[in-house]
């Protein structure tokens, strides 16, 4: 049951497929990320006739919605998809799961086989809604022409709103034949679909007055920040109390990294300090993060210290599912900090500067431990040295997208993030494969910034055929690929864990990345000394309309460090 | 699904004697048993939509929750179906649960009918032996349960029972197992008592 407010009408009937796109254009749509087939073709000779939504050809669907999701993660816009049927949409599922672990909002359009013949077993037919609901935000298959627009004016309202997540619409070929009049609402409500957004006010004055008390305080911030477009307000608000910060994979770039209050990441591959002032804090402020196994190792071990808790998350199922929080705060992340901001504006009181004091000359104690330090007279290459070279090289003003494994953690640790949006990873599914089709949305999104993924050699080829959509679009994105021959987070792993024994984690019969790169009709270079880090990567960047493809030889043995291992605490971490 | 068998079976019985769904959910005080798995009758409205049924459901496999009974049919508006679950877990389990529900974007409402007082009704249609001394024998055990004959051969007798779970479950006990030759159960239905009210 829907509400709806006026908007665009037609005079006349258009079939299923015209509708599709001018639904699209209605949105504003600028890219659809898609792969045509036969049961969405009608959709696709539609859009062969306008040019207002630009289509872009990936090689693979799976791309496709990396694609559509990296665009989305780097602009505060939801992306869009397009596939066929079967195979079409089950190679998607990996990208549609992606973008649900992270919550990034997708509309994902997929053509389905005539309604007569689902059920069927009809050529490149799969039950779309059904393979696709547990990793969706919501689905519709759409039956009548009558209701397409409307449905799709529904996914993107659910899509962008509340917690952000994909929506997907199936749409049967003969509803895309069929015709009916167009009517696009303006805006559309839902009686059973009704995001908080404010948070209760008792609530935000209940908090606040914990926080002056605070003897020993942490703020920690997620995805939820930046997906709300709240690193602002969370700014202001730190620095008005004078707490540390940290962020987590998710959530870097809310809180600017080169800022003196700001910890760096915490979790599995956090850095010392942030995870033992996590542990030890007496309150704690969690914005728009989720506690998940990643960032607080075992619960049991972090419930073991006495803190208290203030979760603000607009997802009230995140709240008390793994951490018990004594102020919950339902709502907007940037509308409730706006609020706290307000609140202890009109406040005189302050927290207690001696104990803020204390707490801070401790949380120096835990820096000086270095726990990033490497060995940076090595031979061979450290694959951190060459994250803090592309920092230096970049000043930091990069669109970063990256892979799974170590290298992931490195960036992640090396790279600092001064703004939003600009760190674009798999953080919730870790999905390999979703650097280079990321880096793509985010160069189609922002043209005439630097875009680079960092990878690795064995994340790089799960999606490498995207090297040809990179050409036919020319996109000059920057691959950082940081070559150790290893699934190297495995290899990590298979060392601690599993007696050294390296099962099938090392990568033989490698490609030749420079003659790769060449083939698609990019420039490839390998880098196997230190001393040619910097140079190579600033001719990479001064190379403005060129894709160059850097394979950087990098030491085997190197490991992610600090590292909480599974099912351990938070202070129970292998240091170097 | 194995019941525990019911001790106050026939008091249980009789209309004026009803206090069937009072007993069935007796919630101790949270502060003492909150990791203790407890029965929850959950009731919610759901947009009357194909697919509607299969969140919900999947819902719970997914995420490991139990589902003792389910059912679910439209209400007086078509627009709106009603939906009774009952299920099994920890107040923490039972809160994400709640959560969980009220996520899914075709679930309008959401309501824990153990929170306070509730009438729960379950239907069942007993298929049983009928023939020589059993025939007066099951006659007379259908109406002490307040039970109906609604259809009859000469070698048997189907009767149709609502009740409390529980009632249903010594229902079953007092007959003798050989007569029994075909159950069916609808799963529990519940409604808030007195001025409760689960409505858009």
């Amino acid at each position: 049951m829907e509400m709806t407010a006026p908007g665009v009408m037609s005079q006349v009937e258009l079939t299923g497929a015209e509708i599709a796109i001018r639904c699209l254009q209605e949105e504003g749509v600028e890219f659809v990320f898609g792969y045509p087939g036969g049961a969405i073709l009608p959709v696709y000779d539609e859009m062969f006739k306008q040019d207002k939504v630009k289509h872009i050809l990936v090689r693979h669907e799976q791309a496709a919605v990396h694609g559509a999701d990296g665009y989305a993660r780097c602009t505060e816009k939801v992306g869009v998809v397009m596939v066929t049927s079967g195979p079409g949409l089950t190679n998607a599922v990996t990208g549609i799961a992606t973008a649900y672990m992270d919550s990034i909002p997708l509309v994902i359009i997929s053509g389905q086989v005539p309604t007569a013949a689902i059920g069927q077993d009809a050529f490149q037919e799969v039950d779309t809604v059904g393979i696709t609901r547990p990793c969706v935000k919501h689905n519709f298959l759409v039956k009548d022409v009558k209701d397409l627009a409307l449905t799709i004016k529904k996914a993107f309202y659910i899509a962008k709103t509340g917690r952000p997540g994909p929506v997907l619409v199936d749409i049967p070929k003969d509803v895309q034949q069929a015709k009916a009049l167009f009517h696009y609402p303006e805006q559309v409500s839902l009686r059973s679909y009704n995001p908080v957004v404010r948070g209760h006010a008792g609530q935000i004055k209940k908090a606040i007055q914990l926080l002056m008390q605070a003897k020993r305080p942490m703020i920690y911030t997620g995805g939820g920040v930046i997906l709300a477009g709240a690193s602002g307000e969370l700014t202001e608000l730190v620095r008005t109390f004078g707490f540390p910060c940290t962020n987590t994979l998710m959530g870097l770039g809310g809180y600017p990294g080169t800022d003196p209050l700001f910890m760096g990441m915490l979790g599995m591959h956090g850095t010392y300090e942030a995870n033992m002032a996590m542990q030890h804090c007496d309150v704690l402020l969690a914005v728009g993060a989720r506690f998940d196994d990643r960032v607080i190792g075992n619960p049991k071990h972090f419930n073991q210290e006495q803190r208290q808790i203030i979760h603000i998350d607009v997802d009230p199922s995140s709240i008390s599912k793994r951490v018990k929080v004594d102020i919950p705060i339902v709502g907007d992340v940037k509308d409730v900090l706006q609020e706290m901001i307000r609140q202890v504006a009109a406040m005189r009181e302050r927290p207690d500067p001696e104990a803020v004091k204390a707490w801070w000359e401790q949380i120096e104690l835990w820096r000086g431990r270095d726990c990033l330090k490497y060995d940076r007279a090595s031979a061979i290459i450290k694959p951190q040295m060459v994250i803090e070279k592309l920092y230096e090289v970049t000043q930091g003003d990069l669109y970063l997208t990256s892979d799974v494994g170590q290298h992931q953690m490195w960036a992640a640790q090396f790279y600092k993030f001064d703004k939003p949006r600009r760190w674009l990873n798999s953080g919730g599914l870790g999905t390999m494969g979703v650097g280079l089709p990321y880096a793509l949305g985010a160069k189609l999104a922002h043209p005439e910034a630097d875009v680079a993924c960092v990878t690795g050699e064995a994340s790089i080829l799960m999606c490498i055929q995207e090297l040809s959509t990179a050409k036919q679009y020319r996109l000059p994105v920057k691959v950082v690929n940081l070559n150790n021959r290893y699934m190297g987070m495995v290899r990590q792993w298979q060392q601690f864990f599993h007696g050294n024994r390296y099962s099938e984690s090392y990568m033989d019969a490698l490609p030749d990345f420079v003659k790769l790169a060449e083939s698609f009709g990019h420039v490839g270079m390998r880098i196997e000394n230190p001393a040619d880090i910097e140079p190579a990567l600033k001719e990479a960047f001064s190379r403005k309309d060129d894709l160059v493809f850097m394979d950087f030889v990098t030491d085997q043995t190197e490991n992610a460090f600090p590292m909480v291992p599974g099912g351990k605490g938070l202070s129970e971490m292998i240091l170097v | 699904m194995v019941r525990p068998p019911h001790k106050g079976a026939v008091e249980g019985a009789g209309p004026s004697r009803d206090r069937g769904p009072r007993e069935a959910v007796i919630d101790p005080p949270q502060s003492v048993l909150g990791h203790v798995n407890m029965r929850h009758i959950i009731s919610l409205l759901l947009e009357n939509e194909a697919g509607a049924l299969s969140r919900v459901s999947g819902l719970f496999s997914a995420r490991g929750y139990n589902i003792e009974s389910l059912t679910v049919a439209p209400t007086e508006d078509p627009t709106l179906s009603r939906m009774t679950i009952v299920t099994t877990g920890s107040d923490d389990v039972i809160e994400q649960i709640t959560k969980q529900l009220n996520k899914l974007v075709d679930v309008v409402k959401v309501v824990d009918l153990s929170d306070g007082e509730h009438i729960e009704r379950e239907l069942m249609l007993v298929k049983v032996r009928a023939s020589g001394k059993d025939r007066e024998e099951m006659k007379r055990m259908a109406e002490i349960f307040r039970g109906r004959i609604i259809d009859v051969t000469d070698k048997s007798y189907t009767i149709e029972l609502t009740g409390t779970g529980t009632k249903l479950d010594a229902f079953i006990n007092a007959l003798e197992r050989g007569t029994i030759l075909e159950t069916v159960r609808t799963g529990a239905s519940g409604i808030g008592r007195g001025d409760r009210v689960l409505k858009i």
